[in-house]
């Protein structure tokens, strides 16, 4: 598929809310059924469009987190206070309700099992909801591609799909977190942002020419990026979305 | 550094609503440096209109402004697009 281009323009298209589950205090995962869906590859993402009763409208883009899954999609959604679209998804949404997407979007920002590893993967917070895709395809096609997510957050209660993530870790995948406000007590594993010296202790460094997939805030993305290339990483083999001052 | 700044990704679906065609891994050269890109790793600026820089030289490249039922779209920066078709 990489290189294909994807012929058609984007259409709305009514989705149906069938399950929200709670992955942490601040953060919901959406599944959608949407008739018609023509499937979606890792790290894709959907525009989200909301229209008030004035016809006022707002648009958001949101990472697809779920592995190809017939019709169904899910997005993994943190609540913003001041957001004028997330608290609506995670608050009000219910099963049966309706709202309009249009996607699957983007080809940039994609991993196909066949491209293999190895696999750096860096989150920072609701970032990890297009890497959880790669990781989640990864599992599902039975992939042992060396994987390694570094996964930043605030808290413990604040790692997103955390069991699921120790479930699936092993057969060449590891996942190692850094908690950057409160770690619990005892807590032996980083505790700070993510820099250059996380990042080469826990690579795959340079020479084994990693792909690099690095999602989060602004900042955070920006942080991370400048250290990789200052480890030696071609710039052109590390792959970022931003989204933004506080996220999605 | 620019809290506000975004990747060619946060304006792919635009993109395809224009062209009818994936377009993050368009490879676009910058006129100013001759640097070549995918799309998706511009840099995005959102205000009033979106600006599209390029990651080498921050050349501008593209802009795009939307009204109502129409779009501007500017490729001052822009020396060649190249598309998969």
């Amino acid at each position: 598929m990489e290189g294909t281009a994807v012929l058609g323009r984007l259409s709305w298209q009514v989705a149906e809310v069938v399950d929200v589950v709670e992955e942490t205090p601040r953060v919901k995962t959406v599944r959608f059924e949407i008739p018609g869906w023509a499937g979606h590859r890792a790290g894709q993402h959907v525009d989200v469009r909301l229209t008030a009763e004035d016809g006022y409208q707002a648009q958001r883009s949101y990472s697809i987190a779920s592995s190809p899954d017939g019709t169904q999609v899910e997005l993994t959604v943190e609540r913003l206070e001041d957001g004028e679209v997330s608290p609506y998804l995670t608050d009000v949404l219910r099963p049966g309700d309706q709202i309009e997407l249009r996607g699957p979007i983007g080809g940039y920002f994609v991993w196909e099992p066949p491209q293999g590893g190895p696999l750096l993967l860096v989150a920072g917070g609701s970032g990890v909801a297009p890497l959880m895709a790669m990781i989640r395809l990864r599992a599902a096609v039975g992939s042992d591609a060396d994987t390694r997510l570094l996964f930043s957050s605030r808290s413990w209660e604040d790692v997103i799909y955390r069991e699921e993530l120790e479930r699936l870790e092993g057969g060449g995948l590891r996942v190692v977190h850094t908690l950057t406000r409160s770690p619990p007590a005892g807590w032996t594993g980083y505790a700070r942002r993510v820099d250059a010296e996380i990042l080469a202790e826990v690579g795959p460094g340079p020479t084994e020419r990693p792909r690099v997939y690095v999602c989060g805030p602004t900042l955070f993305v920006e942080t991370v990026a400048q250290a990789l290339v200052q480890l030696g990483h071609e710039p052109h083999m590390v792959k970022t979305e931003r989204f933004g001052p506080t996220g999605g | 550094m620019d809290a506000l700044m975004l990747d060619g990704n946060a304006v792919a679906g635009l993109l395809q609503e224009v062209f009818a065609v994936e377009m993050t891994t368009a490879i676009e050269t910058c006129n100013a440096c001759g640097a070549t890109n995918e799309v998706g790793a511009l840099h995005v600026f959102r205000g009033a209109g979106i600006v599209m820089r390029c990651p080498h030289c921050d050349n501008a490249l593209m802009t795009i402004a939307e009204g109502g039922a129409r779009m501007w779209i500017g490729f001052a920066g822009v020396r060649t697009l190249q598309v998969t078709v």
